[in-house]
C-alpha cells in the first residue's frame, strides 16, 4: 500500500490546472464550490424555463409528459442539491477561517475531498439525462420510485448521486464544526462570533443529524430495486408512508440547511451597510438554534393530506405554526440592525433587503400553509410552488447573491460593478415577482403542481402565461451576473483590504488573501472585531500567532501540502456508485480504489517537504 | 424630500394595485376549480379559515413590510457614525410574544376546522362511495346500491357523502375544489373523507398527488343532482348494458370481444367484460366525457382515441388496436348506444 503514496509523487506546484486539482487550501476550494455550483445553478435554471414555456400556453407540447417529469425531478434535486447546498458551502469553505481567524480548516483534504465528491455526484446526476432522467419528483415518492412503476435506471441514478452528495455533504459538516469549535483566535469565545459562523455551525449539525435519515431511507429504496425487498413495495406489503416519513424528517431540516446560511450572510450585510452592529445578537443566535431545533418537529406538515388523522395533524399545524415565532425575531432584528444606522444602498445591501422584503412574504404563505384545514386546498397546488420559491429564490438565493457581490472584492481583489450589479438587482427583484407571485392565483384557482399541460378554460391561461414571462426574464438577468463577475474579475475597480468599511476579521486582510491567510493571528476581545480595532486601535491587538514568527517570516508558516488522495478516494466513490446500475465489478473495483486512496491518504505526511521526508 | 415622497406615494401606489390584483384574481368562482366558490360546508369551512388567515397575514405584511420600507428610506445614506446600540432586550421579548399571540388566536379557529372537516357531523344520514384511484383514472363505487361506475361520480345534492378512498397502484390525491379539500389516495390505506354538495351542478375534481405519466390527465366530474334524478341514474346504472340497437352497432359490439377490449374493461352483460384495468363501459354513452375528464364524448372524439389513445393522453395504459376506420366506426355507434 505505501507504494501507493510513493508512486504518485507529492504534487508541489502552486499554479496551474494540476494545482487546483490537487489544491487543499480553503479558498481555491471555496472558487471551486462557488464556480460549480453556479453552473450548476444555470443548468437547473434552464431546466425550468423549459417548463415554464411549455406551461406558457395551454396544450401546449413543447416537452411531452415524461420529459417534464424528469425536468421537475432534475430542477428540485439540482437547485437543491446540486446549487444551494454547495453555494452555501462555497461561503463556508472561503469565510470560515478568515471570519474566525485561522489558517485554513481543521481537516484539509478531507474539505477537497468533499468538493470532489460533490463534484462526482453532480456529473452522476446529470449524466442521467443520457438515457432518461429520473422521472419520480425530487421527493421520490414510494411506490412510483419502484421498479414496477418506474422502468429504466432513471430513479437508480438519482438514488446513487443523493448518496454520493451525501458523503460530500457529510464530510463537510463534520469539517466546519471542528474547525469552528477548536480554530477559532484567541479571544474569539463563541458569543463572540459573526452570525454567519453561527449559521453555518447550525447548518452543519443540522446536515448530520438529517442525512443519516435519508441515507437509510435511499439504502432501502436501492435495496428495493436491485435486490428484491419490499421496504416500500405497495403491493407486496410494504409502506409507502414509511418513505413518507423518513423523507420529511431528511425534509424539513433540509429547508434550514438551504435557507440559514443566506440568513447568516445577510446577518453580515446589514451591519456593514447600515454602520452598526447587529441588533440583538442574542436573540438572533438563539432564534437560529431554536429553528435548528424546532426544524425537527413539523416534518408531518409535508403530510397533511395523507390521512394522519386529526390529532395529528393538529400537533403538526402547532409546532409548524410555533416556529414562525423564532423567525419573526430573526426579521424583527435585522429591521432593528437597519433602524437608526447609516443606510448605504450599495449593491449586496439590495439583495440583503430583498431578501427581507421576499422572505416575509414566503414566510407568512408558509403560516398560512402550516393551518392543516384550509392546507387541505393548497397542498400540492401551484400555491406552494410560490411559496417555497419565494423562501428559496426570494430567500436563498437573493442572499446568496448579496453575499456574492459583498464578497467578490476579498474573492477577487476586485469590485464588482455597481451600475450592473444594481441593475441585475432590480431585473432579479422585479422577474423573480412576476414569475412567481402570479402562482399564488394559479394554486387558489386549482392549478394542481407537475401536471404538464392543462386544458383552456381553466382560467389559468393569463397568470401561466405572466409567470412564464417573468420566468424568461429573469433567466436572462442572470447574464448580466454572470458578465458583471467575469468582467470584474478580469478588469474591475481594485477593491484595496476593505472597500465597505466593513466589521469582521476577513476584511483586516489583503483581498484576495495570502495563501497562509493571517501573517499573525489576531486576539479578539469583542463583536466586530475589525470594526473595533479599526476605531480604537488598543481593542485587537495583533500577537504572534501559530508559528510564533514576526512580520516577514511567514515563509516558515506551517500549511498542508497539496494531494491526489482525496480526488481519487472521490472517484473511487464515484465509481462504486457507477458500478451499481452498470456491473458489480466496477463496484468492487470503486470500493478498492477509495480504500487504497484512504491508505495513501493516511500514510502520506500532512506536510510534504523534504525535511519531513526524513523523518 | 420630494423625490423621497413622491417615491412612498409610488410604492403605496404598487402595493395597493398587486393587492387588488391578488384580492381580484382570488375573487374567480367562474373558473371550473377555484377554492374560492364553495359549493359545500367542508370547501366553505376551508374557505373560511383560509381568508381570516389571508387577512391576518395581508396586516402582518404592511405593517412589517411597510416599517421596512419605512426604515430603507428614512436612514438611507444619513451622514456621520451611527450610536452603536447592540439591542434592547425588553422591545424583543415584546415582539417575541406579539406574534405568538397572534398565532395562539389563529390556532383556536384552526383546530376547530381540523375536527369539523375529519368526521361527517353525527347523527346525520350518510352514504357511502367507495373511491379508487388508478393509473390514471377512477372508479367509484355505490356499495348500498351495487353500482361501479368511472370517472363520473353522481351524488344527491344536500346529502353527506363518505368517501372510501383507496389505490391499486401508486399515490393518488382525491380533490374536488369546489366541494372539499383534497385528501391522498394511498395503496394499503383506506382514507376517509367527506362532503356535501349544496347546489345541483356539474364540478371538476382533478388527482393532485403526481402519480406518474398521465398524472396532468388524470380529472374528473362530479355530477349534482336532485334525489329523483340521482335515484333514476343509479336504476339505469344497476340494468347491464344495452343491447346494440342498429346492424353497425352490432358489429361494434361483437368486435369489443374479438379486439379483447374485454380484457382491460367491464362491460356488464357480455360475457368475459370483467376486465379492470381500463374505465368501466356499461354505461359509457350516459356520460359526457371519456378518457377521466379530459374529452368531451362526441363521435369524432370517441373515434380520435380509438385511432390513437396514446394522442390525447400519452402514456396511458391503452394500446393502439390499429383498428380500421369501419371498425371504429362500429366501436362509436356502439359505445354511443351503452346509455
Amino acid at each position: 500500500m505505501a507504494t501507493i503514496a510513493s508512486a504518485l509523487s507529492r504534487p508541489t506546484s502552486l499554479n496551474g490546472v494540476w494545482s487546483w486539482i490537487t489544491t487543499v487550501d480553503h479558498k481555491r476550494i471555496g472558487i471551486l464550490y462557488g464556480v460549480t455550483a453556479f453552473i450548476f445553478f444555470l443548468i437547473g435554471g434552464l431546466e425550468a424555463m423549459l417548463m415554464r414555456l411549455q406551461l406558457a400556453r395551454p396544450e401546449q407540447s413543447l416537452v411531452g409528459p415524461d420529459e417534464f417529469n424528469q425536468l421537475f425531478t432534475m430542477h428540485g434535486t439540482t437547485m437543491i442539491f446540486l446549487a444551494i447546498m454547495p453555494l452555501s458551502a462555497a461561503f463556508f469553505n472561503y469565510l470560515v477561517p478568515l471570519m474566525i481567524g485561522a489558517r485554513d480548516v481543521a481537516f484539509p483534504r478531507l474539505n477537497a475531498f468533499s468538493y470532489w465528491v460533490f463534484l462526482a455526484g453532480g456529473i452522476m446526476l446529470n449524466l442521467s439525462w443520457l438515457g432518461g432522467a429520473p422521472n419520480s419528483g425530487w421527493f421520490g415518492y414510494a411506490p412510483l420510485t419502484s421498479s414496477a412503476f418506474s422502468v429504466g435506471n432513471g430513479v437508480d441514478w438519482w438514488v446513487l448521486s443523493l448518496q454520493v452528495l451525501g458523503i460530500a455533504s457529510l464530510a463537510s459538516a463534520f469539517n466546519f464544526i471542528v474547525t469552528i469549535l477548536n480554530m477559532r483566535a484567541p479571544g474569539m469565545s463563541l458569543f463572540r462570533m459573526p452570525v454567519f459562523i453561527w449559521m453555518t455551525l447550525i447548518t452543519a449539525f443540522l446536515l448530520i443529524f438529517a442525512f443519516p435519515v435519508i441515507t437509510v431511507a435511499l439504502v432501502e429504496l436501492m435495496f428495493d430495486r436491485n435486490f428484491g425487498t419490499n421496504f416500500f413495495v405497495a403491493s407486496a406489503g410494504g409502506d409507502p408512508i414509511l418513505w413518507q416519513h423518513l423523507f420529511w424528517i431528511f425534509g424539513h431540516p433540509e429547508v434550514y440547511i438551504l435557507i440559514l446560511p443566506a440568513m447568516g450572510i445577510v446577518s453580515e450585510i446589514l451591519p456593514t451597510f447600515s454602520r452598526k452592529p447587529l441588533f440583538g445578537y442574542p436573540f438572533i443566535v438563539f432564534s437560529g438554534i431554536v429553528i435548528g431545533f424546532m426544524g425537527w418537529a413539523v416534518w408531518s406538515h409535508h403530510m397533511f393530506t395523507v390521512g394522519l388523522g386529526p390529532i395529528a395533524n393538529a400537533a403538526f399545524t402547532i409546532t409548524t405554526m410555533a416556529i414562525a415565532v423564532p423567525t419573526g425575531v430573526k426579521i424583527f432584528n435585522w429591521i432593528g440592525t437597519m433602524w437608526g444606522g447609516s443606510i448605504q444602498l450599495k449593491t449586496p445591501m439590495l439583495f440583503a433587503i430583498g431578501f427581507l422584503f421576499l422572505f416575509i412574504i414566503g414566510g407568512l404563505s408558509g403560516v398560512m400553509h402550516s393551518i392543516s384545514p384550509s392546507d387541505a386546498q393548497q397542498q400540492d397546488t401551484y400555491f406552494v410552488v410560490a411559496h417555497l420559491h419565494y423562501v428559496l429564490f426570494g430567500g436563498s438565493i437573493m442572499g446568496i447573491l448579496g453575499g456574492i457581490y459583498y464578497w467578490f472584492p476579498k474573492f477577487s481583489g476586485r469590485l464588482m460593478s455597481e451600475g450592473l450589479g444594481k441593475a441585475h438587482f432590480w431585473a432579479t427583484f422585479i422577474g423573480m415577482n412576476a414569475a412567481f407571485f402570479p402562482m399564488h392565483f394559479l394554486g387558489m384557482d386549482g392549478m394542481p403542481r407537475r401536471i404538464f399541460t392543462y386544458e383552456s378554460g381553466m382560467g389559468w391561461d393569463l397568470w401561466n402565461f405572466v409567470s412564464s414571462v417573468g420566468a424568461i426574464f429573469l433567466g436572462i438577468s442572470m447574464l448580466l451576473f454572470v458578465y458583471n463577475a467575469v468582467r470584474s474579475w478580469r478588469k474591475g475597480e481594485l477593491a484595496g483590504d476593505d472597500p465597505w468599511d466593513a466589521r469582521t476579521l476577513e476584511w483586516s486582510m489583503p483581498s484576495p488573501p495570502p495563501i497562509h491567510n493571517f501573517d499573525e493571528i489576531p486576539i479578539v476581545r469583542g463583536r466586530d472585531a475589525w470594526w473595533h480595532q479599526k476605531r480604537r486601535r488598543a481593542v485587537t491587538a495583533p500577537v504572534a500567532g501559530g508559528s510564533g514568527e514576526s512580520d516577514g517570516a511567514h515563509e516558515s508558516i506551517h500549511l498542508p501540502s497539496p494531494s491526489y488522495m482525496p480526488l481519487l478516494a472521490a472517484i473511487g466513490i464515484s465509481l462504486a456508485a457507477y458500478g451499481v446500475v452498470l456491473s458489480y465489478y466496477l463496484t468492487a473495483f470503486g470500493m478498492f480504489m477509495t480504500v487504497a486512496s484512504l491508505y495513501g491518504w493516511y500514510m502520506e505526511p500532512i506536510t510534504a517537504s523534504s525535511e519531513d521526508e526524513k523523518h | 424630500m420630494v423625490s423621497r415622497l413622491f417615491r412612498l406615494r409610488v410604492l403605496a401606489l404598487a402595493t395597493l394595485v398587486s393587492f387588488a390584483a391578488f384580492i381580484g384574481a382570488a375573487c374567480t368562482p367562474d373558473h371550473p376549480q377555484s377554492t374560492f366558490d364553495s359549493m359545500g360546508p367542508v370547501a366553505q369551512r376551508q374557505e373560511d379559515l383560509f381568508v381570516l388567515i389571508f387577512i391576518a397575514a395581508l396586516i402582518v405584511f404592511l405593517i412589517v413590510g411597510g416599517f421596512l420600507l419605512f426604515t430603507v428610506l428614512k436612514f438611507r445614506n444619513r451622514a456621520g457614525t451611527p450610536r452603536q446600540t447592540h439591542g434592547n432586550t425588553r422591545l424583543e421579548v415584546i415582539l417575541t410574544i406579539i406574534p405568538a399571540i397572534v398565532l395562539i388566536i389563529v390556532a383556536v379557529p384552526t383546530i376547530s376546522a381540523l375536527f369539523y372537516i375529519a368526521d361527517p357531523p353525527s347523527g346525520e344520514a350518510v352514504m357511502d362511495i367507495n373511491v379508487t384511484g388508478k393509473q390514471w383514472f377512477w372508479n367509484f363505487e355505490y356499495p348500498d346500491a351495487g353500482v361501479t361506475t368511472s370517472n363520473e361520480l353522481h351524488i344527491p345534492v344536500g346529502e353527506n357523502i363518505r368517501a372510501t378512498l383507496r389505490s391499486d397502484d401508486v399515490i393518488h390525491s382525491f380533490w374536488i375544489p369546489k366541494l372539499a379539500g383534497k385528501v391522498d389516495v394511498i395503496p394499503t390505506r383506506a382514507n376517509d373523507m367527506w362532503f356535501k354538495a349544496d347546489e345541483v351542478g356539474v364540478y371538476w375534481g382533478q388527482c393532485a398527488e403526481f402519480c406518474g405519466i398521465a398524472h396532468a390527465h388524470m380529472r374528473f366530474q362530479v355530477v349534482v343532482e336532485t334525489q329523483a334524478d340521482f335515484d333514476a341514474w343509479v336504476a339505469k346504472q344497476a340494468e347491464p348494458a344495452a343491447e346494440p340497437s342498429s346492424e353497425l352497432a352490432q358489429r361494434g359490439h361483437d368486435l369489443v370481444t374479438a379486439r379483447g377490449c374485454i380484457g382491460c374493461h367491464t362491460i356488464d352483460g357480455i360475457p368475459g367484460a370483467v376486465g379492470t384495468i381500463g374505465p368501466n363501459l356499461t354505461h359509457v354513452g350516459s356520460r359526457t366525457r371519456i378518457a377521466s375528464g379530459i374529452l368531451e364524448r362526441t363521435p369524432e372524439n370517441v373515434a380520435a382515441w380509438l385511432r390513437d389513445p396514446q394522442e390525447a393522453k400519452p402514456g396511458n395504459d391503452m394500446p393502439n388496436l390499429n383498428l380500421s376506420e369501419d371498425d371504429i366506426s362500429a366501436l362509436v355507434a356502439y359505445l354511443d348506444g351503452l346509455k
